[in-house]
């Protein structure tokens, strides 16, 4: 099924969504990848307020090329999500609904997904250019000694997504290949 | 003997550094048009026609082909009557990278100490391989290399017994484990024999072999046949969402190793397979 979802979603458009379902998500995105998870991981530990409120957040895991003058971001397609599985059951256990990067999930992950009504998507990895028209608006909001790495608040258009781990326990890498080779007879 | 100042291949370095984070090479187009020609699973063409569409957008020269612009991997063949002049070579080379990634508003993913992890703020310093060749010139190549794919790279010293199935074993296995993390359609490079490091060059050099290229030698040719349609059998697809599609070229470099070992080495690449190069 294809949707076009407005953030913050509810978690009732949460719930309804299963892997496989094309969604095009407009609203606010923030950005974080393994280093930016790490710091924010430990200032939760401290008991200090993250850059951005957790609850209902959707993190895209991202490290974007520079700007070039007149436009808000550079190319920005999903980095390889497994490095942020270490802390991403906690954020999700915090409140955080949706994941968007790429690549194969960790069960701990997983069920951390479903535990928390949440969803992962993948964005088309190595379509950076293509990602980058959709994401209208950009800014550090931490950590800008990172660079690429820096917590980014975006506001999006239109991302092209496709559920990849829904809140039911599908999992897209495992249903699609299943189908296909299913499809062959095999 | 032949004189070259090393500040012009600082300034091709340059330039070969954003061309190739912007144009892939007509191979690589022409072969991803030819699976989606042949890919038979709605959502991998989908998939398919989108990278197709974000190679277009790129060529328009504003936005890299992907955000990961890439270790820039520096491969230079100097002829032996080169005297090269106007300073240290290496020096020259990372300040190719640093102008190209600095004006081409490429991304800045070099980290000074794998341990200690501080960015380096400029993509330096380069991966630099020198060879030596007959003759008067100097080729340069600027191979990219993103990290999702280079994370997925496997090696691995087998006993002579394991033979060819066991090296051709290892490569499809070092796929299916890799699936979607390295943004399947992949492109596999396999160095086998040499040493443990050579036979890990090997398989990056293969990676630079045109899509259309067969190997040389009948054998490997046919070996290279065999993996990409096993690879191919795996279902993984286009972003291993399922579909024919999961690489889209094999390339096998062999060398004499000892009579003790079979070292087999993939380098896996992914569809945005980056390699320009410039003969001064």
């Amino acid at each position: 099924m294809e949707y076009q979802l407005t953030a913050p979603f509810t978690k009732e458009q949460v719930k309804a969504l299963r892997a496989g379902d094309r969604v095009l998500v407009t609203g606010t995105v923030y950005t974080a990848r393994d280093a930016a998870h790490k710091r924010i991981a430990e200032m939760l530990k401290r008991g200090e307020r993250p850059p951005f409120d957790l609850k209902n957040s959707i993190i895209y895991y991202v490290g974007p090329t520079p700007a070039k003058p007149g436009n808000p971001i550079g190319s920005a397609g999903p980095t390889t999500s497994y490095r942020m599985d270490a802390y991403a059951p906690d954020f999700l256990d915090r409140g955080q609904l949706a994941m968007i990067g790429k690549g194969q999930r960790s069960q701990e992950v997983k069920e951390a997904v479903t535990r928390n009504g949440a969803v992962y998507f993948a964005a088309i990895g190595g379509a950076a250019a293509l990602m980058a028209k959709q994401i209208k608006e950009a800014e550090v909001i931490a950590f800008e000694d990172l660079g690429a790495e820096a917590v980014r608040k975006l506001y999006v258009e239109n991302l092209p997504l496709t559920v990849v781990l829904d809140p039911a326990g599908g999992d897209l890498y495992q249903q699609g290949r299943e189908e296909y080779l299913k499809s062959l007879g095999k | 003997m032949r004189e070259l100042d090393v500040k012009r291949i600082e300034d091709k370095i340059a330039e070969l550094c954003i061309e190739a984070n912007h144009y892939l090479g007509t191979d690589v187009k022409q072969c991803i048009a030819g699976k989606l020609e042949e890919e038979p699973w709605p959502v991998a063409q989908e998939i398919l026609k989108s990278i197709q569409e974000n190679i277009e957008i790129a060529e328009e020269g504003v936005f890299p082909l992907c955000q990961d612009t890439g270790m820039a991997c520096v491969f230079l063949e100097i002829g032996q009557d080169v005297h090269l002049t106007g300073g240290d070579l290496a020096a020259a080379v990372h300040a190719g990278v640093r102008r190209g990634y600095g004006d081409g508003y490429l991304r800045k993913s070099i980290v000074k100490d794998p341990l200690r992890r501080e960015n380096t703020k400029d993509n330096t310093p380069a991966y630099i391989h020198y060879e030596i060749v007959p003759g008067e010139q100097v080729k340069i190549i600027v191979a990219p290399k993103g990290f999702g794919s280079e994370n997925m790279s496997q090696i691995k010293m087998l006993p002579p017994s394991a033979g060819a199935d066991g090296a051709k074993d290892f490569v499809v296995k070092v796929c299916r484990e890799a699936g979607a993390n390295p943004c399947p359609p992949i492109v596999v490079g396999v160095g086998i024999g040499g040493t443990f490091d050579k036979a890990a060059l090997m398989a990056k050099q293969a990676l630079l072999i045109p899509f259309d290229q067969q190997n040389e030698d009948p054998y490997y040719a046919e070996m290279e046949q065999e993996l990409l349609e096993r690879i191919n059998e795996l279902g993984i697809g286009p972003q291993g969402f399922g579909g024919r599609t999961t690489a889209l070229a094999v390339h096998v470099l062999a060398a004499p190793t000892h009579i003790a070992g079979l070292p087999v080495a993939v380098n896996i690449n992914c569809h945005v397979s980056r390699h320009k190069e410039a003969v001064l």
